[in-house]
């Protein structure tokens, strides 16, 4: 299912002393099967547009497409939740949304709002909770008795048991430890490759957009600053530093040793084996000559 | 609706009344409340009502202002009106057309009780418009101080009025965050029949009790780190200061309630 | 060898209904003015050990010493005003409607005179550079912020010790930055010990020593470079190793000779450009 957002205007608070423009002009295009990271500090309005792609907010100004609906300011947008069904978010800490008895009931929760069967809605719960790596055993005990890491996989599999055809992940990985946060990381790009899944990960991490997106969107108070492959983003890494964003480690690593060196390299490396292959290709040349 | 509704709000200004200690403008309303009753004809209405005037004048709070936010309650205060204009049955009989008669006394009665309450809400606005909450527990703190001699917990009321204070925002947030993520998992707030809507708060509420009682217990932790234990012993940061300016509100109230006693029949 | 500011001996904890023990045997030292590093996957036993630090909870066996007094129900009140902690979660340590009322919460509690109170709160908020922010309510605060906002809080108390308890592991990175930043400064310009618990190997790396906990056991005791020559068994305990550790890694598999194991990025690139140079 494709979104995109064109010319999106988001206003807080409108009428009151406290209105606030939390995004402007924002045209965004999401195809099908596309993994997208948006990047920016906190409030450089990556939230807004983040809730805008299930309709959570509408559009002060401007077009959200989500599929074939259109949601458009200035105008009632009503049944917005088939929008909801196609798109799934997982919310920071999303662990915070649990509240049934059971982690099954509560994995069943939001496939039976969208008027799944309660059997087929059992049957999705147990996939989604092995997807996330979690036992079956788990299914029957409250949600409460376990760990943080745990109840982030039985919230992470809620949204994944409503079937959506378009995933995006708020700082999925937030708190959790570095075991923890590669799993989950991993999992998520599984699942963007077995069922093209459209991925949106809203995210500080810059070595996460360069290990997983094809495509990443820099925010900056409220508008969009750049767009592109993550060759292509990276590739002018003086820019991202101009405005206070880190670039990848190993991006970091190529360009102090292309300063110490004195050359630069062909091209931007996203990885360290294509780094350390080009930089030991530099050395071995070096004997020959 | 939120938006406009002035009662329990702050509105920050630097006029006269808000540099006033809160004690003074505790105790202000506290005899308010008392000498209002004084008042029992229209001398001595048009002094309560010229004295409640000149404190607003004087917190700069615009009047346009206050009447937006006073509306809702202005229909209350009609309401009054209206019941002691119809169902007073004393003095001489002035209006009468099938079953509504009006007397005199009904008139003047229907007036005096709704100015009553009209002015005891103007003055517990202005102390609300012109004091931060946290001025107000302050206030109370030292005021009720005296109870501590009847094992009255003051010490551990105002703290727990100053953390709420403190936590009303956070919680207002997070409650728009889970509200947001089960709207995402189709659940609808605003629409469907009153059975579905009331059920449709459970996934908000249990989630939000189980977040505020994480936050109390770590806040407890976090508190007893810091070496709270108990009001004992402690020093207090947070100073009231009584000025001239305190003396002098209060001296004004001794003068209107003289007035007040003077004219009343 | 110089005397330890805190010794654990033996330290062991269970908590209440659970089987195993989130402490086993613990010993260590740690030394006046350094920067300890404790890490360690969740449920390591990372954050107990922080609670015995400063009296939340009592080892069931073994004993705590620090500046010179063994820590004991009578006395935790004494040793707190020695240790500071900055918590996890930075709203729910916040306790004062605004920043000058918060930081000064700790002061309240020890009976400090109010005279002293105003220059303290005005001093430490000046050492987190936060003195803009002194009638600031928290909610219109970042989550750096509010930590450093806590870290005041805790400097106000002149303690000799101050525990990071994964402060900065819900911060965003320019947050992150912001903490670390000002608890370097303050440990660069005067004799504070830190013991910061954390899942940053950014940050660890840059620590006096560190100690690798593992199911409630002390793993590992060493200096980071030390620490990070453990490299796959770092991985298989849950944790992740530097940087500079994976890219040299990648060097050596690609043939590229390196002098020493532990190499920082600095390093590194030196010795790439000797190696090139050498050609």
């Amino acid at each position: 299912m494709d979104i995109s957002l064109s010319h999106v205007d988001y206003r807080y608070q409108v009428n009151t002393p406290f209105e606030r423009l939390a995004i402007q002009d924002v045209s965004i295009d999401i195809p099908s099967g596309t993994y997208m990271a948006i990047i920016g500090h906190t409030g450089s309005g990556k939230s807004t547009v983040l809730q805008h792609l299930n309709a959570l907010l509408v559009p002060s100004e401007g077009v959200v497409a989500i599929g074939n609906r259109e949601i458009k300011a200035h105008q009632k947008n009503k049944n917005l939740r088939q929008v909801r069904q196609r798109v799934g978010i997982v919310f920071q800490f999303p662990e915070h949304q649990l509240f049934e008895e059971t982690v099954e009931k509560d994995i069943m929760f939001g496939p039976m709002n969208f008027g799944v069967t309660e059997a087929e809605a059992k049957k999705r719960a147990l996939i989604a909770l092995k997807q996330v790596g979690l036992a079956e055993e788990i299914l029957e005990k409250s949600p409460f008795d376990l760990s943080g890491g745990q109840m982030r996989r039985v919230a992470i599999a809620g949204v994944l048991a409503m079937d959506p055809d378009v995933l995006v992940l708020d700082e999925p990985t937030a708190g959790l430890d570095p075991r923890g946060r590669k799993e989950i990381m991993e999992m998520f790009y599984a699942l963007h490759k077995e069922r093209q899944l459209s991925t949106i990960l809203v995210t500080h991490s810059m070595e996460d957009a360069a290990s997983y997106a094809d495509q990443i969107v820099i925010m900056q108070q409220g508008k969009v600053v750049k767009q592109g492959t993550p060759e292509e983003i990276f590739s002018s890494p003086a820019d991202l530093v101009r405005m206070g964003l880190d670039v990848p480690e190993v991006v970091r690593f190529q360009l102090k040793l292309e300063e110490k060196w004195g050359t630069k390299f062909e091209k931007i490396f996203l990885s360290i084996d294509q780094l350390s292959a080009a930089i030991a290709k530099q050395l071995g040349r070096g004997v020959e000559s | 609706m939120m938006e406009k509704m002035i009662f329990g709000r702050y509105v920050p200004a630097d006029s006269l009344i808000h540099r006033l200690d809160p004690r003074s403008k505790l105790t202000l309303i506290f005899l308010f409340v008392c000498i209002i009753f004084l008042a029992n004809n229209w001398q001595t209405y048009a002094i309560i009502g010229i004295y409640t005037f000149l404190l607003i004048g004087l917190s700069r709070i615009p009047i346009r202002f206050l009447y937006g936010g006073l509306k809702p309650v202005l229909w209350l205060v009609i309401f009054t009106f209206l019941l002691q204009l119809f169902f007073t049955r004393e003095g001489h009989l002035v209006f009468h057309w099938g079953v509504v008669k009006i007397y005199e006394e009904g008139i003047r009665m229907g007036f005096f009780i709704s100015f009553r309450f009209f002015f005891l809400i103007l003055m517990t606005s202005l102390l609300t418009l012109t004091t931060t909450p946290i001025e107000i527990t302050d206030g109370l703190e030292t005021l009720l101080a005296p109870l501590k001699k009847v094992r009255f917990p003051v010490h551990e009321m105002a703290l727990m009025m100053s953390i709420s204070l403190r936590f009303i925002p956070t919680l207002m947030q997070e409650t728009d965050k889970i509200m947001k993520a089960q709207i995402a998992r189709g659940v609808e707030f605003a629409s469907g029949p009153i059975k579905d809507r009331i059920k449709a708060v459970i996934p908000l509420l249990i989630p939000l009790f189980v977040s505020s009682f994480k936050r109390a217990e770590e806040l407890a932790i976090a508190m007893e780190a810091r070496g709270y234990r108990g009001g004992e012993g402690r020093t207090k940061y947070r100073q009231l200061s009584w000025k001239w300016g305190d003396t002098l509100q209060l001296v004004l109230l001794v003068i209107i309630t003289i007035l007040l006693i003077l004219f009343r029949s | 060898m110089e005397t330890p500011i805190v010794s654990l001996n033996g330290v062991t904890f269970q908590y209440d209904g659970q089987e195993r023990k989130a402490l086993n045997q613990v010993s260590f030292d740690i030394y006046d003015g350094e920067w300890l590093t404790i890490v360690g996957h969740n449920g390591s036993g990372k954050s107990t050990l922080a609670k015995l630090l400063i009296g939340l909870q009592f080892p069931s066996e073994g004993e705590i010493t620090v500046c010179g007094i063994k820590l004991n129900e009578e006395n935790i009140w004494d040793i707190r005003k020695k240790i500071g902690m900055v918590f996890q979660n930075p709203d729910n340590q916040f306790v004062g409607t605004t920043v000058q009322d918060d930081v000064a919460f700790g002061l309240e509690n020890m009976g400090i005179p109010r005279e002293e109170m105003v220059h303290r709160v005005e001093d430490s908020l000046k050492k987190v550079n936060m003195t803009q922010f002194l009638h600031q309510e928290p909610h219109h605060l970042s989550g750096g912020q509010k930590q450093r906002v806590a870290i005041a809080g805790v400097l106000a108390l002149r303690p000799a010790i101050i525990i990071l308890d994964e402060a900065t592991s819900m911060l965003d990175p320019r947050g992150r930055e912001e903490v670390v930043e000002t608890v370097r400064a303050l440990q660069d310009e005067k004799s504070l010990t830190v013991i910061s618990i954390t899942h940053d190997l950014e940050e660890a790396a840059k620590a006096d020593r560190m100690i690798v906990m593992n199911k409630g056991e002390l793993f590992r005791e060493g200096t980071p470079e030390e620490i990070f020559s453990m490299d796959e068994q770092l991985i298989q305990l849950g944790l992740d190793i530097p940087f500079s550790v994976k890219m040299a890694k990648a060097f050596r598999s690609a043939g590229i000779p390196l002098s020493k194991h532990y190499l920082s990025e600095e390093e590194l690139v030196t010795e790439l450009w000797t190696s090139r140079s050498r050609m």
